[in-house]
């Protein structure tokens, strides 16, 4: 690292202030028609993309919905009607610049093989002509705010696993920081697992980017769990019902978007809200290299059969019952236990109830930025939570953000 | 790794006649033997003209400084063919891959095959014919000889990376141009110079043929075996011939290997 490197948290490109970065996008009367084609492909379609918001494209396959979003960038040229990004008609524009200037990411992440990560990520800012020591900075940083060491810079993708590539595909997404980014079903390719993180880790960069974010789906829980507004687009990319969250489960327009909305309302509604908008529980906590006698202590004072127990960076590590710490020593050295259930303060309460049920604690720990331990979430919150949530009909007032 | 490709760009490989790559793992035999046995071989025959009873003429005939003049004439002869074809061959194989051009990847690609369906001495003896005696003439035929496997395999290669990175590489801002050269080519280069290896051995082992129209080479060695009844020469210029083929084909293989990009 050369001294002019800037420590990743003097962020330089990013604010992180939380104020809008994105633009709005405006499509209106939109159109794209194949030559020796009955129908078109998309069909007049209008619609307002306010900034700063995820805005997901929901519909079956062959809806039109990736072609939609993919006239944005024009890797597919509309036949007719105007796009504005902000105020210019980007139909108008040089394409290639174009893209250079909106963030795009694939399903599967799309890296190039034969390029390590480092250059995977600096490939827009390289085509922008940015000097070296800036692109080096931004890559650190990008890194790190996507969660990965800065040792992965020199990996190739094929070192990496499904959920790491698709956090390096983010990355380059947002190398130029771009005011808007496409994502074209970003987390298809991953398991349920690991898309669970990788939307959680999205929410929680939005948060500090604000970006306007288009975003390709098929699964509708994924647009209810990430989208501010969700499109629900039938054949031809006829927009049925636009609008958010709370409102689509709450009011579906039509039998179409309720049998894309499914049975289990409530179920789905928990996905609106958030564990930071909870009140988290106190877990006993012991660290790394700590006396077992005076944690027990500490846990029997707060009435606790187990604690948690977190490496020198807060990080939560393993349980440990009161029984366990009767040993000497046993917090000398404590493995990582791999199935340790983990919530973010980004998740949804859909996907801690899950993780709840796969624990044998009934609870599950919370971590926020860099995995640092925040607290714990217990089982009779979320079911306190879903009465406050009501039927679908009148839940136009949850105090959801 | 001597070559990673996946099935599917065999496949593409086969169906369009490309040289398909060899995706055997580098087997000793390979890396350590081949150069062995053609060593072996020029140091065999070179004893061979030593001990055997062959006359005054033909011993200096197969001199060593005589027979360097060959090889060097027959290399020459072969690399500026491969250097010429290549630089015919991975264009063409490019432009077919674009755009309106597709359509004539096929009809292309079978009129490349007539040239190595027809007989290689007749290509040369046609070489001559056209652009005269000499090496010219052959230098020209030899390319002729070597073109399908290259514009096959560059066809073969282009085709076979994945869409998706190219409109990732679209999508991210990088014109035509630039996607080609720094995403497409990389990814197909270990096909493409596994065509180009393939129209390497083929030429230098046809390039023996280039002596009927008097461009030297090797294949004197052999012609003048036969026509003068010098067994000893004859066999020489055999097996000099094939162990060039040989070591040119281990060297090539050793290119790709140090060429191959990293991260495949």
């Amino acid at each position: 690292m050369s001294e002019s490197t800037v420590p990743a948290s003097e962020t330089v490109e990013q604010p992180g202030d939380g104020t809008v970065h994105g633009e709005q996008i405006v499509l209106d009367g939109v159109t794209k028609r194949y030559p020796r084609q009955k129908s078109p492909a998309v069909d007049n379609i209008s619609m307002t993309i306010p900034a700063g918001e995820i805005v997901m494209l929901v519909g079956p396959s062959g809806c039109g919905k990736t072609t939609t979003m993919k006239m944005i960038n024009r890797l597919i040229e509309p036949t007719a009607g105007r796009i504005l990004i902000g105020d210019e008609d980007i139909t108008r524009k040089d394409p290639d610049d174009l893209r250079r200037h909106i963030g795009y990411v694939i399903q599967g992440a799309g890296l190039f093989p034969h390029m390590s990560v480092g250059d995977n990520i600096a490939l827009v800012p390289r085509l922008l002509g940015w000097d070296k020591s800036r692109i080096r900075r931004r890559v650190d940083e990008l890194l790190d705010l996507v969660n990965l060491e800065p040792s992965y810079r020199g990996r190739y993708p094929r070192e990496l696993s499904g959920g790491q590539q698709q956090r390096v595909g983010v990355a380059r997404g947002l190398a130029s920081d771009p005011p808007v980014l496409l994502m074209d079903e970003p987390f298809g390719a991953v398991d349920p697992i690991t898309r669970q993180r990788l939307q959680d880790e999205l929410l929680r960069l939005q948060e500090e980017l604000r970006k306007t974010i288009v975003f390709v789906t098929h699964d509708f829980d994924e647009a209810v769990k990430v989208g501010d507004r969700i499109a629900i687009l039938q054949d031809g990319s006829e927009i049925v019902q636009y609008d958010t969250p709370e409102q689509i489960l709450a009011h579906p327009a039509n039998e179409f978007v309720e049998g894309f909305v499914g049975h289990g309302a409530i179920l789905k509604q928990l996905a609106l809200v958030r564990v930071r908008d909870v009140d988290l529980h106190d877990a006993a906590v012991a660290h790394v290299g700590d006396d077992p006698g005076q944690a027990t202590q500490r846990a029997q004072a707060i009435g606790r059969e187990h604690v948690i127990v977190l490496d020198s960076q807060d990080r939560p590590q393993r349980w440990m019952s009161l029984r366990e710490l009767r040993t000497d020593g046993v917090l000398g050295r404590v493995e990582r236990d791999e199935q340790l259930e983990v919530v973010s303060l980004a998740s949804t309460l859909n996907d801690t109830l899950e993780e709840m049920l796969t624990s044998s604690h009934g609870v599950v720990v919370v971590t926020g930025r860099h995995n640092r331990y925040q607290g714990v979430i217990r089982l009779d919150t979320i079911m306190a939570k879903m009465q406050d949530l009501q039927p679908a009909g009148s839940v136009g007032t949850t105090d959801a953000p | 790794m001597s070559t990673s490709t996946t099935p599917l760009d065999m496949e593409a490989g086969e169906k369009r006649g490309a040289t398909t790559v060899s995706t055997d793992r580098p087997s000793r035999l390979r890396w350590v033997g081949q150069p062995m046995i053609c060593v072996g071989a020029v140091a065999g025959s070179l004893v061979y003209v030593r001990i055997a009873d062959v006359s005054e003429p033909e011993r200096r005939a197969l001199g060593t400084s005589a027979l360097l003049t060959l090889v060097r004439q027959h290399l020459t002869i072969s690399l500026a063919a491969t250097i010429l074809v290549c630089a015919v061959a991975i264009p063409l194989g490019i432009l077919l891959t674009r755009g309106r051009m597709r359509r004539y990847t096929k009809p292309i690609i079978t009129i490349a095959g007539f040239g190595q369906a027809a007989p290689a001495i007749g290509l040369i003896a046609l070489g001559a014919a056209l652009f005269g005696i000499g090496t010219t003439g052959a230098v020209i035929a030899l390319t002729v000889y070597g073109v399908l496997p290259i514009v096959a395999n560059t066809v073969a290669g282009l085709d076979g990376v994945d869409p998706k990175l190219v409109e990732a590489g679209r999508g991210m801002g990088m014109s035509g141009r630039t996607t080609l050269l720094r995403i497409e080519l990389p990814l197909a280069l270990a096909v493409i110079v596994a065509g180009v290896r393939t129209a390497l051995v083929l030429i230098v082992g046809t390039a023996a043929l280039a002596t009927f129209v008097g461009a030297g080479g090797l294949g004197t060695l052999i012609t003048t075996g036969i026509t003068l009844q010098q067994d000893v020469t004859l066999i020489v210029g055999a097996i000099l011939v094939a162990a060039l083929a040989l070591f040119i084909d281990w060297l090539a293989r050793l290119v790709e290997l140090v060429a191959a990009p990293k991260g495949l």
